[in-house]
């Protein structure tokens, strides 16, 4: 007994040391390190894989795990902002990649350029273009995004369609042709659900009247106000063929998928953080129990949003946090992040090193990823600063409350024109 | 008499929390004044909100003026709309009811401390847990599944809190016409008062208010400074193909939304006013009952004729309570439709989502509005207490 007993000690002090020459052996990284986000709850095991990572590679740094419950950071933005303006910005914070981040802290002279970050690293070469246009400013890159969603993504179930006899509408037109059927069977065409669900269905909306060019052409000022009364003219005749006037503000975007599951709705446009939903909690399997398709019209158009984290000024620690923003474009960490939040890397060679852990719809959003155009998000802070996204509901109340596609165009033009964000 | 001595060491004892006051408390309402005279996160031309050197400029009473009459900030005129009936209806719910429990209880039953409890507890609960457990009610599953569960009947379909329809309709651009018309309410029954009860006082008071409304007529105060009769914005500022602006109709109502937060507000408040009318029915003295009794008067009778006139200090305080609370509403809400939602906007959701849109000088000015209201509420009430006590 007590020969096991000193062997187990000895092992246990081998075990030790070997633990304590790998410490020896890291960089001299210490400190701390202060992530601020909002993923918690179903979120929080991609971000502790990250930080797992982290940890093994530099030991003696503490990791402060900072989060603020609520999603799309509802609340984590308000702490946020009160931490940047009294002069305690955490060491890295998760933002959306774009506008959100360039709009309001890049312009704030609040973020380092990580340019020198992406040449060392060779990351200009494995992100897609029309992403690196996005995250750049005035010639710098401000931000590495961890992962990629798609927004324009059509959900529905094999079996309603067959039942209904129908195919998949390819164009708008072609589901406002279908939608009067669906409905006299009884069931709601297309459900949204609280109010944001329903500026997301814009978005896809419009790229589907719009293309990729027209929906850039928002942004710059050259779609204009005509093109966005067509916009809102065809967004009204959608909202006729869901449940905006019945129950759509108090449901959640998780129940409005959960219609579409149990055959009331017949399809849902909702991001594919909806997959994660459909196959990690309700076990589906993507392609055989759901289908999935690029929303009405946009077919080839991947609009897209993306967490990112980047390098604030005025921080203490920024030798750790340099070393976070690395671990998080490294090959490595996208797929360990990635593989958990039911997300898609932004490097796109990182897929192909890990296969077999991304299911099939995150597999066939990768492959879209690599080849079709790409288009920042609205709703998802993606396309346009906060300034404009706070005001936009507002263009969707008038529509709804005056009926008047003009009106809703023209208080779109006006909120564009006080927040800057439709070029000039 | 007391020293000069104690009257010191009480002023030294005070004076930390005056001192914490006076920065926490009204330096911060002179902040956030100020930041209501300026642009800070309004004209994102002129920069962004966060920048490290602030781009501010005074504006005056401009942000005011906007929430007032822009056309695009219709939504800060729809929260005081929503706000002014949920205080209405949500004051006069816990007033009835709060008063119907404590009628029930002042009967002597049995139990009545158990009941008193009962009914008292909703109020230990936090508003944003009450919110969350009456949003989970009124899912479909919910209170509108149970005529179905308990009977088999029909489930009930009416959308609690989530309704888009309106009732009472009228245009917020006659909301001037209403004030002038409820002035000159007012003005009759002073005018009444004079001439039934010969009071100068009255009379005096009459006049200044006559005065002052058909000064501001005069000088069409109202369609030009307030509440310009047109909600004009002049999108040809920013698209060059935009109709002239006209008048624009700004329609207002009552939320039907409102009514699932009525109720769970009345639910939480109205066991405070059922203890506040007990305490105040058992002030009242057995001999003045007996006396209408024996005078013939019902049990109902009693109760409101002799008792509720009672009452009437007790009602007043719980109305100036529950009025400042519902005019500083945030949580209950917020828990319950979240903050985008139209139907069921209030001025402190308005505020809050500046850390949203950063239209950090708007939400002060919303702020200071705020404040104002409840003031109007608040100071009246301590002025004639303190009077009261004076005397």
């Amino acid at each position: 007994m007590k020969k096991y007993i000193s062997l187990f000690l000895t092992l246990l002090l081998a075990l030790g040391l070997v633990g304590f020459a790998h410490a020896q052996d890291d960089d001299e990284l210490s400190g701390e390190l202060e992530i601020f986000s909002w993923w918690a709850g179903d979120e929080a095991p991609a971000l502790e894989a990250l930080i797992a990572l982290y940890n093994e590679m530099h030991p003696n740094v503490e990791v402060i795990n900072a989060t603020v419950t609520g999603g799309s950071g509802v609340n984590a933005r308000a702490v946020l902002k009160t931490r940047m303006l009294g002069g305690n910005p955490p060491d890295s914070f998760q933002v959306h990649a774009g506008e959100e981040l360039t709009g309001t802290w890049v312009v704030a002279d609040r973020m380092e350029d990580l340019t020198f970050m992406f040449e060392e690293n060779g990351w200009f070469d494995v992100l897609p273009e029309d992403l690196l246009d996005t995250i750049t400013y005035e010639g710098g890159v401000f931000s590495v995004p961890v992962n990629i969603h798609r927004s324009n993504v059509l959900w529905y179930l094999p079996e309603t369609l067959d039942e209904l006899g129908l195919e998949v509408p390819a164009t708008i037109e072609e589901f406002l042709a279908v939608c009067p059927d669906i409905q006299a069977a009884g069931l709601t065409p297309l459900v949204v659900a609280e109010p944001w669900t329903v500026n997301h269905l814009w978005e896809t909306i419009a790229l589907g009247v719009l293309g990729a060019e027209g929906w850039n052409g928002i942004w710059t000022g050259e779609t204009g106000v005509a093109g966005l009364t067509d916009v809102y003219a065809t967004f009204l005749d959608v909202l006729e063929c869901t449940n905006i006037d019945a129950d759509a503000a108090g449901l959640s975007w998780q129940q409005a998928t959960d219609r579409v599951i149990e055959g009331e709705a017949v399809f849902n446009i909702m991001g594919d953080w909806a997959a994660g939903y459909l196959t990690t909690t309700l076990g589906l399997e993507p392609g055989e129990d759901f289908g999935f398709a690029a929303s009405f019209g946009t077919d080839g158009i991947f609009m897209w949003l993306s967490d990112s984290f980047g390098l604030p000024l005025g921080i203490t620690n920024r030798e750790n946090t340099l070393a976070w923003l690395e671990l998080m474009l490294s090959i490595e960490g996208q797929n360990a992040f990635n593989t958990l939040k039911g997300s898609i890397p932004a490097r796109v060679d990182a897929v192909e090193a890990a296969m077999d852990e991304y299911n099939a719809y995150l597999l066939s959003a990768a492959d879209d990823w690599a080849v079709d155009v790409l288009v920042g998000s609205l709703a998802h802070g993606t396309a346009a600063n906060e300034r404009f996204m706070g005001d936009f509901g507002q263009t969707i109340e008038i529509l709804l409350s005056t009926g008047n596609p003009q009106a809703a165009a023209n208080a779109f033009a006006a909120i564009c024109s006080q927040a800057a964000a439709c070029g000039q | 008499m007391r020293s000069t001595r104690d009257r010191r060491i009480a002023f030294v004892m005070i004076l930390p929390s005056l001192f914490l006051l006076a920065i926490f408390v009204y330096g911060f309402i002179f902040a956030t004044f100020q930041n209501s005279l300026t642009d800070w996160g309004e004209d994102r031309r002129a920069g962004s909100a966060m920048a490290a050197a602030r781009q501010s400029g005074f504006v005056g009473i401009d942000n005011y003026r906007n929430l007032m009459t822009d056309a695009l900030e219709f939504d800060f005129r729809t929260s005081m709309v929503n706000t002014f009936f949920y205080t209405i209806f949500f004051v006069g719910g816990c007033l009835f009811v709060g008063f119907v429990l404590a009628a029930l209880l002042d009967m002597r039953i049995r139990f009545e401390g158990l009941f008193r409890t009962i009914f008292l507890f909703p109020m230990a609960l936090s508003l944003v847990v009450t919110g969350t457990i009456w949003r989970w009610l009124y899912q479909p599953v919910g209170l509108n599944s149970l005529p179905e569960r308990l009977f088999g009947l029909e489930p009930y379909s009416f959308n609690w809190i989530n309704s888009r329809k309106r009732v009472l309709p009228f245009d917020w651009n006659d909301v001037p016409l209403y004030l002038t018309y409820i002035g000159l309410f007012i003005l009759s029954i002073l005018v009444f008062n004079y001439l039934i009860k010969r009071r100068w006082g009255a009379m005096g008071w009459a006049l200044v208010i006559a005065g002052v409304l058909g000064f501001l007529q005069g000088v069409d105060f109202w369609t030009t400074t307030v509440w310009p009769q047109t909600l004009e914005l002049d999108l040809r500022a920013f698209t060059p193909d935009a109709p002239p602006p006209g008048p624009e109709a700004d329609m207002k109502g009552f939320q039907v939304a409102l009514t699932g937060i009525i109720i769970a507000a009345v639910w939480q408040m109205a066991g405070y006013t059922m203890a506040m009318f007990l305490a105040g029915m058992r002030g009242v003295p057995d001999e003045l009952r007996e006396a209408a009794r024996v005078d013939g008067c019902t049990e109902l009778g009693v109760y409101w004729r002799v008792v509720l006139p009672q009452l009437r200090p007790v009602a007043l305080s719980a109305m100036i309570i529950l009025g400042h609370i519902s005019l500083k509403s945030f949580d209950l809400i917020f828990a319950m439709s979240g903050k985008d939602n139209f139907q069921t906007l209030v001025p402190g959701i308005i505020v809050y989502s500046a850390f949203d849109n950063d239209r950090f000088a708007r939400a002060s000015a919303v702020a200071v509005v705020m404040l104002v209201l409840v003031c109007t509420v608040i100071i009246p009430y301590l002025w004639t207490q303190l009077r009261e006590r004076r005397d």
